[in-house]
């Protein structure tokens, strides 16, 4: 190894060791699957259905020293929908409600979050379902953060947000009741 | 009374076997196409699927003793050219193939995800296949273009058995219509 070599390979270290100072990109750990996107709607207004989208995948950047700068990006498999019954997930991958081959992702894109003193934020950004993007406000709860026993840093984050279906084109009727969704996102991310 | 078929004719149980399954296959089809259309509240959102699943259980069980009875018996020539003939019987064992298969799809609908299927309130049957990727969306669109399938290879059944009787005026249509003690 020449001496430059040696120098830049030093440097690398240094600006690996440094990374926590920087702001830290995080990846989901879908692999682990600690990472859920559930749902829950009003059933005729006399009981919640819950449901999930199972395959997703995305990452966040957050810096201790600047969190309103953090970042979060998702991407949705929408045929991945599942509320445990077959016919229903049929029936919502359909042209009624998501129409997954022609609208296969939906995805999240944050415009800014903006941290609380009591561990708490609140997230904006933009949200597209069936090619219709909507600023959405997800009131965020910052979990925890800290090392795991494997040798990687992780830390998670929680937020719920309400969206009102026909807002992305969704108009089955089911409902005066049920023309929401509460959705809950529960990340836990990998700290690269 | 003779409930068997002879080589010339169908024996009663053959004949009912027939027009049920043509009733079961008419019926569950234009029910299979209307309960698609139904809106959340309407009345039969609910009760017109159950009853699709639970007749194409029923269905089922019926061609497969059908089946079982037509291996078992005689079986009435068909009428006609050689050519008609075979085509006949080839025409019979598609059939029973769409048959088979449009009811086994649209099992694989329901029990996608491990439930069983329920059969009225008298009994249900269990998944077998099941949790296979996307596998009631696959087995959807199966069971749409099979049926699709089968009820136009029934209308070329039909329409066959019309020229059987109205053109070559033999026994086609009349031996599967009532049944005869004589030969």
């Amino acid at each position: 190894m020449s001496r430059t070599r040696i120098t830049s390979f030093l440097i690398g270290l240094l600006l690996l060791a440094s990374g926590p100072l920087m702001a830290a990109e995080y990846k989901l750990d879908t692999e682990g699957q600690h990472a859920f996107i559930q749902f829950r709607i009003q059933h005729l207004g006399y009981s919640w259905l819950y449901g999930r989208f199972n395959d997703f995948d995305g990452s966040f950047t957050y810096d201790a020293d600047n969190p309103d700068k953090s970042e979060v990006e998702i991407t949705i498999d929408m045929a991945s929908i599942d509320s445990n019954h077959a016919e229903r997930d049929k029936h919502l991958r359909e042209e009624d409600f998501f129409h997954v081959k022609k609208y296969p992702e939906a995805r999240f894109v944050s415009t800014s979050f903006e941290e609380h003193d009591d561990d708490t934020a609140t997230l904006k950004g933009d949200l597209t379902i069936k090619d219709v993007t909507r600023n959405v406000t997800i009131d965020v709860e910052h979990v925890g953060h800290g090392e795991d026993p494997w040798g990687g840093y992780r830390r998670g984050f929680q937020g719920t947000t309400t969206i009102k279906l026909k807002d992305f084109n969704i108009d089955y009727d089911l409902g005066p009741a049920s023309t929401h969704a509460e959705v809950t996102l529960a990340i836990e991310g990998v700290r690269q | 009374m003779r409930l068997g078929n002879s080589t010339t004719c169908y024996g009663p149980v053959a004949i009912l076997f027939h027009w049920l399954t043509a009733l079961g296959v008419i019926g569950l089809f234009g029910l299979g196409l209307w309960m698609v259309e139904l809106t959340y509240y309407d009345n039969w959102y609910n009760e017109a699927p159950a009853i699709h699943r639970s007749v194409g259980i029923l269905l089922f069980a019926l061609v497969a003793l059908r089946l079982l009875w037509r291996l078992i018996n005689p079986h009435p020539e068909p009428l006609g050219q050689p050519l008609e003939k075979r085509l006949a019987i080839g025409m019979h064992w598609l059939l029973y193939l769409f048959l088979f298969a449009v009811l086994i799809s649209g099992y694989f609908i329901s029990s996608a995800k491990g439930r069983p299927v329920g059969v009225f309130d008298w009994f249900s049957v269990p998944a077998t296949l099941h949790d296979l990727p996307n596998q009631e969306d696959i087995a959807g669109v199966i069971h749409l273009w099979l049926a699709w399938g089968l009820i136009i290879l029934s209308s070329g059944h039909t329409l066959a058995a019309l020229k059987h009787h109205l053109i070559d005026r033999d026994a086609s249509l009349r031996r599967i219509l009532r049944f005869t003690n004589d030969k």
